[in-house]
């Protein structure tokens, strides 16, 4: 299994009040609410902390996309991934996510991270997603063509990358006389690429097609989805025909270690606590514009009445697995529990999350790098060798 | 005297159709919300016109076809479903989007028209006149928007089983598809209304909240000799609203317009 530390770079200095008056941090929260000073602080400290991975001996560090709120200050994600390039030596970098059909020219995505591929000498990993539903009113991007313009900037990426050019590109929404990429990605035939999702099975159908392979991620879900997303990739590619191996699957999920359970627990409660209210929040209008979801999964949602907008606390999200949290024996039997029971290759951590602090940060980052992943990494060599 | 409903094939996409009454046609197209249902209003100019109500393609009972990707698009269907219906000297009413086909229609082709109406019409953008964002709305709060009298806001019927759920979400997902960006309208349209050449009625409500009544004058000066009507206390929906109304200054116009 491979470890990696996930960033969302929230602006952790957002005035937790701003619900009296606004509905969301995102795309209505006035942006007076956010100080430069402090936000310019918060940039460098979350770097540091990527940087500080690399120094750690995680495998990887992951930024992702969102547009206009204080839950993640990373619009264009492609700038730290530059700033990491250069500062770290050894941890693959991934952007998970650009959200393809934001995109008006998906070259610039092919480009983008055919450099960073380039600059760190193949330490990179793309990540396509569809972003989440928020973004499409920061963009004003149609929803409704969301999963069509997926496709098609996806399959121009591609042949950008493994094509010799120029070649011409004739789609629906995109269209060129002239794709001919320089910088050609480091990595032959392409960088590996990763799918991030919240569990849909129309993505796990594609993304595990013998064609692709390509590994998904399952992100911020209770634990008895993500155990059925990844029984789903597995069945999926049976059915075509061949074993998906760990590499194609991956877990990403909020984490904190401390001395104990009981410090944990008290030292992580008031920041996921504001990591699942304050920064998430949004109501089901902005999460879910028509089109983003099929007709059919949108009947679900309506249907369940679903949980969005209502108030969590840490015991509620622990209690399904969406969050570790504990003594490093209870993280390390908990992950090695879920590990052997669903498999997965790819193990992507949120180590700072909501109001998170520094001190705070840095402790569960060397608790986790120090006293969870090496007995992981033990555990796996084990079972590998009981297996050969 | 019930109205009909059928289906009918054109362009190769299957349409439900209300329709009653005698006399000249009048084709009405509707908006955002669909044409599940026949409304009052209908009922009322059906006693002076042969009322024609399909629903659009992608909307409510009509299919969604692959060719389907703009207002314009709907604009020429219209045009083939005018023609597959053998009409001519029709008298063309739409609502909010349905407002933006007809008008979208009309710069094409007026040749079998014989009058146009169109309600608090999407379709142009006037500068600095910020519009409502009905994606943003919780449907309480639509309702509460689409209404200048918020009893009948309350008194408006929730979807009441899965398939009428079904087809507020397929009337949203079109909407969206058709409206989204750039907002429900199209910046080349303004360019050719002034091709509309029958005459044409312009209604709107003083306190329409989704499409603002400050749009009403902006397509009044882009239609030539077009007549405009402000309708006190009413939202985005004045047939609704004031379906008697309504109905008594349509056929008000239409008589004066068609002689």
């Amino acid at each position: 299994m491979k470890f990696y530390m996930m960033h969302l770079m929230p602006y952790a200095d957002l005035d937790l009040d701003y619900d009296q008056k606004y509905n969301s941090a995102w795309i209505t929260l006035p942006n007076s609410y956010y100080d430069p000073k402090k936000g310019a602080k918060l940039y460098n400290r979350y770097l540091d902390e990527l940087e500080y991975a690399d120094q750690l001996g995680f495998d990887g560090v992951c930024v992702n996309e969102h547009h206009q709120n204080a839950y993640g200050l990373m619009p264009q994600p492609g700038v730290m991934a530059g700033a990491l390039a250069r500062r770290t030596r050894k941890v693959k970098i991934a952007i998970l996510g650009r959200a393809l059909p934001l995109l008006n020219n998906p070259v610039t995505v092919a480009e983008e991270f055919a450099m960073v591929d380039n600059i760190t000498e193949g330490r990179f990993i793309a990540g396509f997603v569809r972003g989440i539903g928020a973004e499409y009113h920061a963009w004003s991007s149609n929803p409704a063509d969301s999963h069509d313009r997926f496709h098609e900037a996806h399959d121009l990426i591609l042949r950008a990358w493994t094509e010799t050019g120029p070649f011409t590109f004739e789609g629906k929404h995109y269209q060129f006389e002239y794709v001919n990429l320089w910088p050609r990605p480091y990595q032959s035939p392409r960088p590996p690429i990763w799918i991030p999702s919240q569990g849909s099975s129309e993505t796990i159908e594609w993304a595990s097609h013998p064609d692709r392979r390509y590994t998904y991620l399952q992100t911020f879900t209770p634990v008895a989805m993500l155990a059925k997303y990844m029984r789903m990739y597995r069945d999926m590619a049976a059915e075509h025909g061949y074993e998906a191996t760990e590499d194609q699957l991956g877990w990403s999920v909020p984490l904190y270690v401390a001395e104990t359970d009981e410090i944990a627990r008290r030292e992580a409660k008031p920041h996921i606590e504001n990591f699942l209210n304050k920064f998430l929040r949004m109501p089901k209008e902005m999460l879910l514009p028509p089109g983003y979801l099929s007709l059919k999964s949108m009947m679900g949602v309506m249907k369940a009445k679903s949980s969005i907008g209502s108030k969590q606390t840490i015991d509620d999200v622990i209690e399904k697995g969406m969050f570790i949290c504990g003594s490093p024996e209870t993280v390390r039997q908990r992950l090695a529990a879920y590990k052997s029971e669903i498999g997965f290759g790819h193990l992507l951590t949120l180590l700072q999350f909501g109001t998170l602090p520094a001190e705070l940060t840095r402790k569960n980052m060397e608790l986790y790098a120090n006293e969870v992943m090496p007995w992981l990494r033990a555990e796996g060599a084990k079972s590998r060798q009981a297996a050969e | 005297m019930a109205h009909t409903e059928t289906t009918e094939t054109v362009t190769g996409c299957k349409i439900r159709i209300m329709r009653k009454g005698q006399g000249e046609p009048l084709l009405f197209l509707h908006g955002a919300s669909g044409a599940g249902r026949w409304l009052p209003f209908m009922e009322m100019l059906s006693e002076k016109y042969d009322v024609i109500v399909p629903e659009h393609p992608g909307f409510g009972g009509s299919d969604t076809p692959e060719w389907l990707d703009t207002v314009g698009d709907l604009a020429f269907f219209y045009l083939d479903v005018i023609e597959h219906l053998g009409l001519d000297g029709v008298h063309l009413v739409g609502t909010s989007i349905g407002g933006w086909i007809a008008a979208e229609l009309a710069t094409r082709s007026c040749q079998k028209l014989k009058s146009l109406t169109l309600v608090a019409p999407a379709g142009i953008h006037v500068k600095g006149v910020k519009k409502g964002d009905m994606f943003m709305w919780s449907p309480e709060e639509l309702a509460q928007n689409l209404y200048h009298n918020q009893e009948i806001a309350r008194a408006m019927p929730q979807p009441a089983s899965e398939e009428e759920l079904m087809v507020v979400l397929k009337n949203r997902l079109m909407t969206a598809k058709l409206g989204w960006q750039p907002r429900m309208h199209n910046p080349h349209l303004r360019k050719w209304l002034h091709r509309v050449d029958v005459p044409t009625l312009i209604v709107w409500g003083d306190d329409d909240k989704l499409l603002p009544a400050e749009y009403g004058p902006a397509y009044r000066d882009l239609i030539p000799g077009s007549e405009l009507e402000i309708i006190p206390a009413c939202g985005h929906l004045p047939h609704v609203e004031h379906a008697e109304r309504f109905a008594a200054r349509v056929s008000g116009f239409i008589e004066g317009a068609a002689r």
